[in-house]
């Protein structure tokens, strides 16, 4: 298995009354909550988490892109991966992902992607998401009805001017470039590997089959909740003639505590499970889905209660986020029990570990991924034995990188020339 | 009125048809137009009217093509040729208001009679118009009605707006209409028909309900200034839905029109 380590940077202090006196945590949320001189230390934080996961061995670290939003403050995820590429050695940059669509013109991701690889010495791993109704109707003001057919050309945009060797030119309907000739362009070859964040839809299933990209399914309800939607996916691989139904195809978010008992896990991690949960998650259901934005299929299977009249919250208790597989927490044997449930019952090869959930702080953070790293994971490096030599999924780093810091004492006096 | 299919270059087009008089082209809103709608009854009264679908409307088929004011424009001119009309009186509420517009302002000396309801098109920093596409059901009523509780009847047919079956069909029924709307509506509705009202030749008369809290009657005076010689009738008790809440006062605004 590939276990990438996931920070979606959530904004770690929202009032307890939260809930309450706002109606969402997503597009509309009250500026005022914001305190950018708080962040400073919340994004460094942040930044040093996911480099110390790299210092455990974890194969990659994760970062994406949400706009206006109390529970991801990392509208550029490409910013964060531009720090973390100078300060890691060998994790991968999962970059899951660049909304395509939002992007004009999306050779803008082509070349920064580029740029990633080529500082990160061929790290990435990129990620392109149609992007949810909130971040890229409701916040970057895309037609929901066309969103799809733009996503759809700008990929064919991105893939070319990664993969063309001379200039071309591009007449899409929403783009129009004489001159498409990135530079640079990823150290990768062809491209580097693609990961597509999806709901459910048979359109993206085909759409990763077809291109050999890996499916992401990214929800926080867990993996229990997620076998009827992952089971659609290998179906499909299976009916559409896909070469193997190998498990790296497919990727799956789930939220992670690990403590040495699980007792001492829920004393430590209930108070931020419950943050993330019932708090953080708190969207206004008018923003959850634009109309045109899903297909007619998607609503009519749907739930309808959401836009109801708001009615009182049922808070979710750690009973039952735990029981439930929203998170998997307790001890090494019992998280690493559930994980392997997880990858067996998914068939899933890339976990992308949600670590850091809600407000908690940075030591109880490095404490439950110090014990997955050490503990968990070592012991599941070889759920899928048949797939070892995989490398369709994941990125090809060169050899011989240079990091941070790899100038020379300063010169006291002028460099001799070496002839 | 009668629904029937006209076949257009993008399209096979639905339409309600009826009544007998001077020909009348009614453009409906972004909640569509149904058969029993008593405004279709009221200009039926006294005039030919034709009411075509937004491809995606009703049980209309949808129209990848169509995606921007222009093709909506177009398209919609396109309708009137095939149903072989020439210089109907066009009327249009809210998005139909937007659509009639621009098809005045395209081709000016194809129109001589105009009447926008409420149209949208315009848009004023200072009088934001409110977000149609987040809405709730339940919060759609107070929005387009001046009487709130009557026009959650009017709007549900009798069922609470929180019935599961009236929600499932109100959902499915605006991810295709809505949708289709949102190409000329979301996230903001206006597509430069400002800078194009100047080419309007018609009489044109604006009517606008006085409560109207979707589109705020400030509005009004937009169009009444771009328009040369256009008239507005502002009605008192009505909402954005002033066609159903002051149906006879909407039409009687019309009949100006000659």
């Amino acid at each position: 298995m590939k276990f990438t380590w996931f920070n979606l940077m959530p904004w770690p202090y929202l009032p307890d009354d939260f809930r309450e006196t706002n109606r969402s945590v997503w597009v509309d949320i009250d500026q005022k909550l914001f305190d950018p001189v708080k962040s400073h230390e919340v994004y460094n934080t942040y930044m040093d988490l996911l480099e110390y996961a790299d210092t455990l061995g974890f194969d990659g670290i994760g970062v994406n892109e949400h706009h206006q939003n109390g529970y991801g403050i990392m509208p550029s995820p490409n910013i964060i991966a531009a720090g973390l590429a100078r300060r890691t050695k060998d994790a991968a940059l999962v970059v899951l992902g660049n909304s395509i669509a939002l992007y004009n013109p999306p050779v803008r991701v082509a070349e920064e992607f580029a740029m990633l690889d080529c500082i990160s010495g061929g790290r990435l791993v990129a990620g392109f998401p149609v992007g949810t109704s909130m971040d890229t109707n409701f916040c970057y003001g895309q037609i929901p009805s066309l969103t799809r057919e733009k996503y759809a050309e700008a990929h064919e945009l991105i893939k070319k001017a990664w993969t063309t060797r001379e200039p071309f030119a591009f007449n899409g309907r929403y783009n129009k470039l004489r001159h498409v000739n990135i530079w640079p362009r990823p150290i990768q070859q062809p491209m580097p590997p693609v990961h597509i964040p999806g709901g459910g839809s048979v359109e993206t299933y085909d759409f990763c089959i077809d291109n050999t990209y890996s499916y992401s399914y990214l929800s926080f309800t867990g993996y229990i909740r997620a076998k009827a939607l992952m089971d659609g996916y290998w179906k499909r691989v299976e009916e559409r003639g896909a070469p193997d139904k190998s498990p790296y195809r497919a990727g799956f978010a789930q939220t992670i505590c690990v403590a040495e008992t699980d007792e001492e896990a829920e004393r430590l991690y209930a108070p931020h499970i419950d943050y993330f949960y019932n708090r953080c998650l708190h969207v206004y259901p008018g923003f959850a889905d634009a109309p045109g934005y899903r297909t007619i299929k998607t609503i009519q299977t749907g739930a309808l209660s959401q836009y109801g009249r708001p009615q009182g919250f049922n808070e979710l208790t750690w009973k039952d986020l735990t029981e439930g597989g929203h998170v998997i927490a307790g001890s090494p044997e019992t998280v690493r029990q559930r994980i392997e449930e997880l990858a067996k019952g998914l068939h899933v090869g890339n976990l992308f570990c949600l670590m850091h959930v809600g407000n908690m702080p940075a030591e109880k953070c490095m404490y439950s991924t110090r014990l997955f790293a050490e503990k968990v994971m070592p012991k599941l490096r070889n759920v899928f034995p048949d797939y070892a030599d995989d490398g369709r999924f994941w990125c090809k780093p060169i050899p011989n990188r240079v990091s941070a810091g790899s100038l020379p004492a300063a010169p006291s006096r002028a460099p001799i020339p070496a002839e | 009125m009668e629904l029937k299919t006209v076949q257009t270059h993008h399209v096979p087009v639905r339409y309600f048809e009826g009544g007998r008089g001077p020909d009348l082209v009614y453009l409906h809103g972004a909640g569509g137009v149904t058969a029993e709608d008593p405004f279709l009854a009221a200009l039926a009264a006294s005039h030919h009217v034709v009411a075509p679908l937004v491809p995606g409307y009703g049980d209309s088929e949808e129209c990848p093509e169509i995606r921007d004011m222009l093709d909506f424009t177009l398209h919609t001119w396109d309708v009137v040729a095939a149903l072989g009309l020439k210089d109907p009186i066009l009327v249009g509420h809210s998005m139909g208001g937007m659509i009639a517009a621009e098809m005045a302002a395209v081709q000016p000396n194809d129109i001589s009679r105009l009447a926008l309801i409420a149209p949208a098109g315009l848009w004023d920093d200072d009088h934001p118009i409110a977000d149609l596409f987040s809405i709730l059901p339940f919060e759609m009523p107070a929005l387009l009605f001046h009487d709130a509780e009557a026009g959650a009847a009017i709007m549900t047919s009798g069922l609470s707006v929180e019935d599961p079956n009236f929600l499932q069909t109100y959902l499915v029924t605006n991810a295709r209409q809505l949708g289709m709307a949102g190409r000329i509506l979301f996230p903001i509705p206006e597509r430069g028909l400002a800078s194009r009202l100047y080419r309007i030749k018609a009489k044109t008369v604006i009517v606008w309900g006085d409560s109207d809290k979707l589109i705020p009657p400030t509005y009004a005076h937009g169009f009444k200034k771009g328009i040369a010689g256009s008239q507005l009738v502002s009605i008192p008790e009505a909402g954005h839905m002033v066609i159903l809440e002051k149906t006879q006062a909407v039409a009687d605004a019309i009949a100006t029109l000659g």
